[in-house]
C-alpha cells in the first residue's frame, strides 16, 4: 500500500512536470491558432530551437543556466518575428492546405538544419549544481530540477494569465479572438497584435523547449516526433483558450507518465484513444467555444 | 381555409439575453409575392435561417405545406420544396455556370451520387440546366467559371441554383444586394417571370423593387412583426414611416 | 484546360496525351531493367497519391491521416476516419497514430519496430511468380495502377465527382441544395481508403516486407508533398509528383540526407508561396503564355 502510494505521488509529480512543459510549449500554438486561424504545424520547431540555444549556450559558451533560459526565449522570439513578417503573414488568408504544407516545409528545413549543425545525437543538458540532486518535501525526496520546472512554469503561467486578463494587450487579444472584423473596426492594429502575440507564443515555446530539454530530448526529429503531443494539448484543450490547454497539458502529462509507468507495453496508445474519444464527444475541445 | 405554403407559429429565437425573433406568426400563401422588410438588425436573416433549418428556433413551430418541419434537417426541407438564395453570393466559384445549376438539378433528380457514367452524358440534367439558364438569359455564359462572371450575372446564377430545385416555396435573401440600380431591373424582370405557383418571400432593402414586386408586405422591427398588409397600406402606415421609411428619407 | 475538373459540360473521352504516362511506363520497363524496383515503387506511390487527390484535390479536405489506409486495407477504416475526421486533421492524425501504435505494440503479429519480414506472396492467379528482377512486380503494379486510374478518372467525371468539387467550393451551399454532404464524404473516404489500402498492399507484396514507417505521420506528409509537387485536383499531378520526388530521393537522399530534407522543405515553401498549381500548374501557365491567351 505504501509502495503504491509512493508510486502514485511519483507519477503525479513527474506527470505534472511534463504537463507544465507541454503547456508552456503549446500555449502559443493555441493562441496563434485561435487568434490568427493559422494551423502552424511547425510550432515544435520553435521549441526545438529553444532547446538547442539553451544547450549550446551552456556547453559551448559557459553561459549560466538562468541567462541561457532568457536567451532561449529571446532568441526564438526574435527569430519568429522575422519568420512571421517574411513568410507567415502572407498566408493568413490562405487555405488550410497551404498553411499545413508551408509549415511542414518549415519542419523539413528545420530538421535538415539541425542535423547539419548538430548531427543526429541527442543534446546533453549541463545543469548547474544547485538544480542537481534531491529536494526534500513532506518527508520525501524529489528531483530538484523537476521541482524547479514546476515552480518556474507556474510563475510563468501566472504572469501570462495576469497579462492576458489585466493588460491592454490581453484585452486586445481576447477581443480579436472573439471577433476579428469587429476588433479591426474599433481600431485595433491586428497586424502588430499578430506579430507581438506570435513572438510571445514562439518565445514561450523556445523557453519550454529549453526548460524541458532534459524531459523531451533535443534532437533533429523533435518537431515531427512531438507534434502529435502539442496538437493533442491544443485540440483537447480548445483553440484560442488559455485555461483549456493548461488542463489538457496536465492531464496528458500525468496520463502519459502513468501509462509509461504502469502500462509500458501499450506505449502512447491509451492517450491517442482517449484523445479521439474526447474529440468525438466534444469536437471543439474540453474548453473550446462551439464553432 | 386551405393550408398556407409556409407558416410559422410563435417562432422565437434568442442568443443568451438577446432576443432576435419574438413570437413571429407568419403566413405565406400559395403563389404569394410577399416581401419582408425592416431596418438593419430587425432579425430578417435570422428568420430566414430558421425557416431553412440553418438555425434552430428557441421555440415555436414551422409548417411547410401542412407538414411540421420544425425539427427537420436542411436537406429534408429542400426535398420537400423549400429553396433559398443567399444575400452574399454562395456560389461554387471555380466551377462553370452550368455546373452550378446542374449540381442542384442533379440533387433534385436524385442522380447526384452516381459515379459510373460521366456527368455530361446525363442528358436530362444537362438539358434542364441549359433551359433554366436560357430563361434567365445566361445561356451564353454556361461554360464561364463564376470567378470570371460579372457580379450582376452572379446574382442571377444565385437564383438559378435555387430554381434548379423546383421549389414550392422560394426565399430570396436580398436578390439585388450590391447590384447597381441600373442593373436591378434585370433582376426584377427575372423575378416577374418566375412560375406563378411558387410562393415567394423576398427580403430586400431596395424599396422600388419591393413595391413593384410584392403584393403583400410584412414589416419587422427588433425581432417582432410590426405590421402586415398590401403595399398601399404599408406605404400609408405611420408607424412604418417612423421606424423604417422615415429612416430612409432622413437618415 | 489540361486540368481534369470534370463537370456537366466536360468531355469525358480519353485524350491522346493521356496515354503518355503508360507509354513512358512501358518504355521504362524495356529500357531501364535495373531500375524496375524503383519503378514499381513509383507506380505504387502514384496510385497512393491518386487516392489522396480524391480527398484533398477534389473534395477539398486536408488530411494527414492517409498513411493509416495505406497501412491497412480499409473499408472499415474509411467509415472510422470519415466519422472521426471531417475537417479535423488532428483526429485523423490521431487515427493514424492509433494504427501505428497498434502495429507497434502488437509485436507478435507485426514484428514491432523491427518490421515484418517473411511475407510470402503467392504467384498472381497461381501463374506468374514474383522474380528477383522485379519484372512481374512492375507489370503487376502497372496493371493495378491502370485499374485504379480508370476508376478514379471515371469517378471524377461522374455526377458524384462534380458534387465533390461542389463540397470543395462551397459546402454551405451544398447543404442548401439538399445534398447529404456528410455521406458523400463518407463515400469518398471509403473509396479513397480502399485505393490507398490497395497501394499499401502492393508495397507489401512487392517488397515482401512491411515496415512501420508506412504508417507514420512523416509518410503521410511525404505523400502530401508528392501530390502538391505534381499539382492538386488534376489527376495527372498524382503521376508527375511521385515520379519527380522518388527519383530525386533515390539519387540524393542516400548521399546527402540533410540537403534532401532541406530541399523538400524549401520546395514546399516555394510551391505554397509562388506556384500553387504545382508542376502541372506551372506548365499550364507556360502554355497559356505561349499561346498568347487562355
Amino acid at each position: 500500500m505504501e509502495a503504491f502510494f509512493a508510486s502514485l505521488v511519483s507519477v503525479a509529480f513527474h506527470g505534472a512536470a511534463l504537463g507544465m512543459i507541454l503547456y508552456v510549449i503549446s500555449v502559443g500554438l493555441s493562441v496563434t491558432m485561435g487568434l490568427m486561424g493559422f494551423a502552424n504545424l511547425a510550432h515544435g520547431v520553435f521549441a526545438m530551437a529553444g532547446g538547442y540555444v539553451l544547450t549550446t549556450a551552456i556547453s559551448r559558451f559557459g553561459v549560466p543556466f538562468p541567462l541561457a533560459l532568457v536567451l532561449a526565449f529571446a532568441f526564438v522570439a526574435a527569430a519568429s518575428v522575422v519568420l512571421e513578417r517574411l513568410l507567415y503573414s502572407r498566408l493568413y488568408a490562405a487555405s488550410d492546405l497551404e498553411q499545413v504544407l508551408f509549415t511542414i516545409g518549415l519542419i523539413f528545413i528545420a530538421v535538415a538544419v539541425a542535423r547539419f549543425i548538430y548531427g543526429t545525437l541527442q543534446q546533453p543538458v549541463a545543469l548547474p549544481d544547485y538544480l542537481k540532486g534531491q529536494f526534500p518535501l513532506l518527508g520525501r525526496d524529489f528531483p530538484a530540477y523537476r521541482v524547479f520546472i514546476i515552480v518556474f512554469s507556474a510563475v510563468m503561467v501566472a504572469l501570462l494569465w495576469f497579462g492576458v486578463e489585466r493588460t491592454r494587450w490581453g484585452a486586445m487579444v481576447r477581443a480579436t479572438v472573439d471577433n476579428r472584423a469587429m476588433a479591426q473596426s474599433v481600431g485595433i492594429n491586428t497586424k502588430r497584435l499578430f506579430t507581438l502575440t506570435f513572438a510571445l507564443g514562439s518565445g514561450l515555446a523556445g523557453l519550454g523547449g529549453g526548460l524541458g530539454a532534459e524531459i523531451i530530448a533535443i534532437q533533429p526529429s523533435y518537431p515531427f516526433e512531438n507534434l502529435v503531443y502539442f496538437l493533442v494539448v491544443v485540440s483537447v484543450g480548445g483553440l484560442g483558450s488559455l485555461r483549456g490547454p493548461f488542463v489538457a497539458a496536465l492531464l496528458i502529462g500525468i496520463a502519459d507518465t502513468a501509462c509509461k509507468y504502469w502500462l509500458p507495453q501499450y506505449g502512447a496508445f491509451p492517450i491517442y484513444v482517449a484523445t479521439i474519444a474526447i474529440l468525438l464527444w466534444r469536437p471543439s475541445g474540453l474548453f473550446g467555444r462551439h464553432a | 381555409m386551405s393550408a398556407a405554403a409556409l407558416e410559422t407559429r410563435g417562432l422565437c429565437k434568442s442568443f443568451g439575453a438577446l432576443t432576435v425573433a419574438d413570437d413571429i406568426n407568419f403566413r405565406l400563401e400559395t403563389g404569394a409575392r410577399h416581401a419582408l422588410i425592416g431596418p438593419n438588425g430587425a432579425g430578417k436573416t435570422t428568420f430566414v435561417n430558421m425557416l431553412t433549418g440553418a438555425l434552430p428556433p428557441s421555440s415555436g413551430r414551422i409548417v411547410l405545406g401542412g407538414e411540421d418541419i420544425t425539427a427537420m434537417g436542411q436537406a429534408k426541407r429542400v426535398k420537400r420544396g423549400l429553396g433559398r438564395t443567399f444575400q452574399i453570393n454562395a456560389l461554387f466559384r471555380r466551377l462553370a455556370v452550368i455546373d452550378n445549376v446542374a449540381l442542384a438539378v442533379a440533387e433534385r433528380r436524385g442522380v447526384a451520387r452516381r459515379m459510373l457514367r460521366a456527368a455530361s452524358t446525363h442528358a436530362d440534367v444537362c438539358a434542364e440546366s441549359m433551359d433554366l439558364l436560357a430563361t434567365l438569359g445566361l445561356a451564353e455564359d454556361a461554360s464561364v467559371r463564376i470567378v470570371d462572371l460579372p457580379y450582376g450575372k452572379q446574382r442571377l446564377v444565385e437564383i438559378a441554383i435555387a430554381l434548379g430545385l423546383k421549389p414550392r416555396v422560394l426565399l430570396l435573401d436580398e436578390p439585388a444586394a450590391g447590384v447597381p440600380s441600373l442593373e436591378s431591373h434585370r433582376i426584377l424582370q427575372v423575378l416577374d417571370n418566375l412560375p406563378k405557383h411558387i410562393a415567394i418571400l423576398i427580403i430586400e432593402h431596395d424599396m422600388d423593387l419591393v413595391f413593384r414586386f410584392a403584393r403583400r408586405i410584412t414589416v419587422m422591427v427588433q425581432g417582432e412583426v410590426l405590421v402586415e398588409g398590401p403595399p398601399e397600406e404599408i406605404a400609408k402606415d405611420r408607424r412604418v414611416h417612423q421606424v423604417y421609411l422615415g429612416e430612409q428619407h432622413h437618415g | 484546360m489540361s486540368a481534369h475538373a470534370g463537370g456537366y459540360s466536360a468531355d469525358p473521352r480519353i485524350r491522346w496525351i493521356e496515354s503518355l504516362p503508360w507509354i513512358v511506363a512501358i518504355v521504362a520497363f524495356f529500357a531501364l531493367p535495373e531500375y524496375l524496383s524503383l519503378g514499381a515503387r513509383i507506380l505504387i506511390y502514384i496510385l497512393y497519391a491518386l487516392s489522396l487527390d480524391l480527398i484533398v484535390g477534389y473534395a477539398g479536405i486536408i488530411t494527414l491521416g492517409h498513411s493509416a489506409y495505406f497501412g491497412l486495407g480499409a473499408y472499415v477504416a474509411g467509415i472510422l476516419a470519415a466519422k472521426a475526421g471531417i475537417g479535423d486533421p488532428v483526429v485523423q492524425l490521431g487515427a493514424a497514430s492509433v494504427l501505428l501504435e497498434i502495429a507497434n505494440k502488437a509485436t507478435t503479429l507485426t514484428g514491432g519496430a523491427d518490421g515484418l519480414s517473411g511475407v510470402v506472396v503467392a504467384p498472381i492467379l497461381g501463374l506468374f511468380r514474383f522474380d528477383i528482377f522485379g519484372k512481374t512486380a512492375y507489370l503487376y503494379c502497372l496493371l493495378v495502377l491502370l485499374l485504379g486510374w480508370w476508376l478514379v478518372r471515371k469517378m471524377i467525371y461522374s455526377p458524384f465527382g462534380t458534387s465533390l468539387t461542389g463540397v470543395r467550393e462551397n459546402s454551405l451551399r451544398m447543404h442548401a441544395i439538399g445534398a447529404p454532404v456528410y455521406w458523400r464524404l463518407v463515400l469518398v473516404y471509403t473509396l479513397s481508403a480502399t485505393i490507398a489500402g490497395a497501394a499499401g498492399g502492393l508495397i507489401t507484396q512487392t517488397n515482401q516486407f512491411v515496415g512501420l514507417n508506412v504508417l507514420s505521420f512523416e509518410s503521410a506528409g511525404e505523400l502530401l508533398v508528392m501530390l502538391i509537387l505534381g499539382g492538386v485536383g488534376r489527376i495527372y499531378g498524382a503521376f508527375v509528383g511521385p515520379v519527380v520526388y522518388l527519383i530525386a530521393q533515390d539519387f540524393l537522399a542516400k548521399q546527402f540526407p540533410e540537403y534532401w530534407y532541406f530541399g523538400i522543405g524549401t520546395m514546399l515553401v516555394l510551391v505554397v508561396m509562388f506556384a500553387r498549381g504545382g508542376i502541372l500548374g506551372i506548365l499550364d501557365g507556360a502554355l497559356v503564355k505561349l499561346r498568347g491567351r487562355p
